[in-house]
């Protein structure tokens, strides 16, 4: 279920950037991974500062928002070529994948990077035999509350109708007013902010370590696939299903994790292309 | 007529290169050779026939597991055999994964290639008894036309019999595909590229014909992870990653796919840039990661676009 969130999140700011301009996002992963390195920073120096370590949370949520600043930065250079073929605008994130993982090695050297125990702070619980942090419950819960979010702003208000009219039919859109690299400005940015929250959240947890961002493209990718491209609902019951089975994998036959994954990709690419829940909803 | 000389030239530097004294350079040339037959292939799917594959080194591990599988295992030593069998199962995985991956174009095509390359990567990944895990396996070196040349250590084989051994066989690819390119099969796939219902409407039966170009581009690319696989000594799982297959795609990009020679140059650039920044700095992804970004921006049609100009390079 932990998983389960890290996935949703990274998965959602793929299908939001997916849905509405057509990009496959291979760059999401590494927003991740700065976001993680980043909230680490951030939170050691704040604890340092003298904040009392229960605040921390807060001090994560900051760092993945100031990160997101990089959105619209990364928005500027795709823009170049949004009318070319969308294999190229693919192939620019993944130029991006290996410039920002040489970027976390310069600033934060190869070894991985742990916040130590203050995840515990929020104290344990124990739920039939099992010892469960607060903590992870609070990011499971995080997942959903940002999910019930990005649900509600997306049926609910108006920037949420114009980012689906605008996936829905671009040109008819901008015809009708919408100021197109306006919103996909924005799209982007919150794209990211999904996946450097998303990385600062988990991030006390585990550990940041370089490989993250391409392991987890992978994940999300999968997710993604499984859930149907461009659709929230999918992404949200994708990552449910990646999440529940790597936790039955890794408890039954620890071999087979990452091939059930991929077979069941396969599966879905073969059998429903469009993915299980293939209603675009965003 | 200057490219037939440019050509001419660069093959004679080719076959001179083991004379030069340095042993490194002409090292460095033996991956040239692999990259250059498995990026032949690429360039088939997506130069001429517009399918952008992530899952292309899921062919090259294909091959380079062969080779370590043959040699280690079977004690079957004879390279010829062995890139046979590279080919043999090339097609054997090609065939079904193919018939899956050409219903789809574009961007799922893409994904779908991605997921089987990443389905194949966790398999040597996990199967330990069969692969080695994460360990992989080793080569050990080949019998190249039934001779061992045990008198040699391995750089003199390397840069000596192995060297000329794989600049033929490059060649011998490249004239294959040249023939391909250019032959009615060649053009049906150009024009499915520019077009697809057209070329359907005038009887190109576009599946079958991006099928067979599925099956070729797997094909070349399990002979070069073979021919890769040997200077290394060893094939191990992250061949088949998913960054690999983007590195193979930045190669191919950086030379031009637009153009028959572009992959063979990008390979060469590729390699030997490689080399250089890496003994500069550390911090190469970050260099490389910017060209490509720049050559996506830029310069689309990559270096061999900008000997052309605009007009030629219609491959």
């Amino acid at each position: 279920m932990f998983h389960a969130a890290t996935l949703f999140l990274v998965a959602a700011g793929l299908q939001l950037v997916f849905g509405v301009q057509k990009i496959v996002n291979l760059a999401c992963g590494s927003f991740y991974a700065l976001g993680a390195y980043f909230g680490i920073s951030l939170v050691t120096w704040a604890l340092q500062a003298g904040l009392p370590p229960p605040l921390f949370l807060p001090v994560l949520l900051v760092a993945g928002l100031l990160l997101a600043a990089i959105g619209p930065l990364v928005e500027r250079l795709l823009r170049l070529i949004y009318d070319r073929d969308e294999s190229f605008q693919m192939l620019l994130t993944f130029a991006l994948v290996l410039m920002f993982e040489d970027v976390i090695r310069r600033l934060w050297g190869t070894s991985p990077y742990q916040l130590g125990q203050i995840y515990l702070v929020y104290g344990q619980l124990r739920v039939a035999g099992l010892t469960i942090p607060v903590y992870n419950l609070i990011v499971i819960a995080a997942g959903l509350a940002i999910a019930v979010l990005m649900g509600w702003l997306l049926a609910r208000t108006r920037f949420g109708r114009i980012v689906r009219a605008s996936a829905e039919n671009r040109a008819m859109s901008e015809a009708l007013g919408v100021d197109m690299s306006r919103l996909y400005t924005r799209v982007f940015t919150l794209g990211t902010a999904l996946g450097t929250v998303g990385g600062a959240l988990v991030v006390p947890a585990t550990a940041a370590s370089i490989e993250i961002a391409v392991e987890l493209i992978v994940e999300a990718f999968a997710v993604v696939v499984i859930g149907g491209l461009g659709s929230m609902r999918g992404a949200f019951v994708g990552a449910l299903i990646v999440g529940i089975m790597r936790a039955v994998a890794i408890a039954t036959y620890p071999e087979v994790e990452m091939l059930a994954i991929y077979l069941v990709v396969v599966a879905v690419l073969v059998l429903r292309p469009a993915g299980l829940f293939a209603k675009a909803a965003a | 007529m200057i490219r037939r000389a440019l050509l001419i030239v660069a093959l004679l530097v080719g076959l001179l290169v083991p004379f030069l004294g340095r042993d490194y350079y002409a090292t460095l040339m033996l991956p040239f050779f692999g990259y250059g037959i498995a990026l032949l292939g690429l360039n088939l799917l997506f130069g001429y026939t517009g399918l952008l594959s992530f899952g292309h080194a899921l062919f090259v591990a294909l091959g380079a597991y062969v080779a370590a599988f043959f040699t280690t295992r079977l004690g079957i030593l004879h390279l010829e055999l062995i890139l046979f069998a590279s080919i043999l199962t090339a097609l054997v995985v090609a065939v079904p994964t193919g018939l899956l991956c050409v219903r789809y174009v574009k961007i799922y095509f893409g994904m779908l290639t991605l997921a089987f390359g990443m389905l194949f990567y966790s398999f040597l990944y996990k199967f330990y008894h069969l692969t080695g895990g994460d360990e992989g396996m080793r080569v050990l070196r080949p019998k190249l036309l039934g001779q061992s040349f045990e008198s040699l250590d391995k750089v003199p084989f390397l840069i000596g019999p192995y060297y000329y051994y794989s600049l033929a066989l490059l060649l011998v690819a490249a004239f294959v595909m040249w023939r391909i390119v250019r032959s009615p099969f060649g053009l049906c796939l150009r024009s499915i590229r520019e077009n697809p219902d057209k070329a359907e409407y005038l009887g190109v039966s576009v599946r079958r014909y991006r099928f067979l170009a599925f099956l070729i581009a797997g094909l070349f690319g399990a002979v070069g992870g073979t021919l890769l696989t040997i200077p290394t000594g060893l094939a191990d799982p992250l061949l088949a990653y998913w960054t690999h297959s983007g590195n193979l795609v930045f190669m191919m990009l950086l030379g031009g796919f637009a153009n028959f020679l572009g992959p063979l140059l990008g390979a060469f650039v590729f390699i030997f840039l490689q080399d250089q920044v890496m003994s500069l700095t550390e911090y190469w992804r970050f260099v490389f990661g910017a060209i490509l970004a720049i050559v996506v921006i830029f310069f689309p049609r990559g270096l061999m676009g900008l000997f052309e100009g605009q007009a030629g390079g219609r491959g």
